[in-house]
């Protein structure tokens, strides 16, 4: 790869930490570790974006501002997205700092290194207990659930834990 | 065997899992803003989500293999060219979600929860399939699958073992059920070619896995196993369809018809 090319793969890269997950507008696509690749050719730019969940209707919206974002970038004529299964996305792949906002938008982050299978343990987002109940595996989109915090008094949400069998 | 057959099988075998999830994820859909409480509401609703956004993959693969555009597969088709199992196209009760919905819950609990079970089972088999874009597939669905299963086991186990007249409900909804959901555990005419192309595992022993794992559950909450399920009321596999789903179809692809280039 031309130094030039390594330039431009940067400058994608730095314009994706802009993009935001519609329905979570505090964290990005890269803090959620959604974007597999940025595959520089010319002008010609391809990023491999990994799902969330299946019938997420986000995918659309997040597929049409990662466009426009690389497209934007000095020396991009054309980016175009693919959505890919493999690797399937998993909530490890959510970056501290995506954690940490998560929080801040009242969302407990998913366990890391979760086993499919086995129990979790959330803690409240904004007071931190871990004396929580849980109200509904299903929240208002299909990554979340609906807590409640004994401790705080506040209702809030997690993100399921997604991890490979 | 030629590469014609191999293609054709698993052209197949992608139709009939698409229009499983597709249809039975519309059926979930009528009843938003008519389950039992708002919980599940929101949960019914998610879960149909997820299983339309499984149906996608598959239609989406099915475009790759130059079968037409996803959307145009799923509302352009006539009813015969569906290959989805006949008990998943059932109606949920008598009425519509607009007029007088009279719906059934412990029937809506049975197919949900014996369908999640086989679809676990076929998953499973076909994160080992010989196409690797439908392995990839399906183990990127059984991540969300699992939280399906666990959603309606627990309203299954529940419900059979609750008062006299939710046990009652759930026996006649089994009974239902089980007249039809042969048509849910069989591959179809292409079958045999579908397994020596190790797309997935031989029917017979799916079908098995799903009874012995039925029988189990009948038998810790102390329902009587009925044998091995029919299906009566034709092989959707073949085409072979009741009027709900022509009923179906033409309100899902009401808007779809009239303005092909209405986006989604």
């Amino acid at each position: 790869m031309s130094q030039q090319q390594k330039e431009v793969e940067q400058l994608v890269w730095s314009a994706l930490s802009h993009v935001k997950d519609p329905e979570i507008a505090s964290v990005s696509i890269l803090d959620l570790g959604m974007v597999g690749s940025v595959l520089v050719d010319g002008s010609i730019v391809k990023i491999t974006v990994l799902p969330t969940f299946s019938g997420c209707p986000a995918l659309s919206m997040i597929e049409r501002d990662i466009k426009a974002a690389a497209e934007k970038v000095e020396g991009v004529k054309e980016a175009n997205v693919e959505f890919v299964f493999t690797p399937p996305w998993t909530t490890d792949r959510i970056t501290p700092e995506g954690r940490e906002r998560l929080k801040e938008f009242g969302i407990a982050p998913p366990p890391a290194n979760h086993v499919m299978g086995e129990p979790w343990a959330i803690d409240c987002p904004y007071c931190g207990s871990a004396y929580v109940t849980m109200e509904n595996i299903f929240g208002p989109t299909a990554c979340r659930s609906i807590l409640y915090c004994r401790s705080c008094k506040n209702p809030f949400e997690a993100m399921k834990p997604v991890a490979n069998w | 065997m030629t590469a014609e057959h191999e293609k054709g099988a698993l052209i197949e075998l992608l139709y009939q899992l698409a229009d499983d999830d597709f249809i039975l994820a519309y059926r979930g859909s009528e009843w938003l803003g008519l389950a039992p409480h708002i919980e599940e509401d929101v949960a019914f609703s998610s879960i149909s989500q997820d299983m339309m956004g499984h149906a996608t993959m598959y239609y989406r693969l099915l475009e790759q293999l130059g079968e037409g555009k996803a959307d145009e597969i799923a509302h352009l088709r006539e009813p015969s060219k569906f290959r989805n199992a006949v008990i998943l196209e059932e109606v949920n009760g008598p009425g519509t979600y607009l007029e007088k919905p009279d719906y059934d819950w412990a029937f809506a609990v049975v197919r949900n929860y014996f369908y999640s079970v086989h679809k676990q089972i076929r998953l499973d088999s076909l994160r080992h399939s010989d196409f690797e874009p439908l392995a990839e597939a399906a183990r990127k669905i059984m991540t969300e699958q699992y939280y399906h299963l666990m959603h309606w086991e627990l309203w299954f186990k529940q419900l059979v073992t609750s008062t006299d007249e939710a046990k009652a409900r759930m026996t006649t909804g089994i009974e239902k059920v089980w007249q039809d959901f042969g048509g849910v555990l069989t591959l179809g005419p292409a079958y045999a070619d579908m397994v020596k192309a190790n797309f997935i595992d031989d029917e017979n022993v799916l079908k098995q896995r799903w009874m012995k794992r039925m029988e189990a559950v009948f038998k810790e909450t102390g329902l009587t196993f009925p044998g091995e399920p029919k299906m009566d009321r034709g092989n959707g596999r073949k085409g072979e369809h009741t009027e709900d789903l022509t009923k179906a179809l033409t309100t899902l692809s009401e808007v779809y018809a009239s303005n092909p280039k209405t986006g989604w």
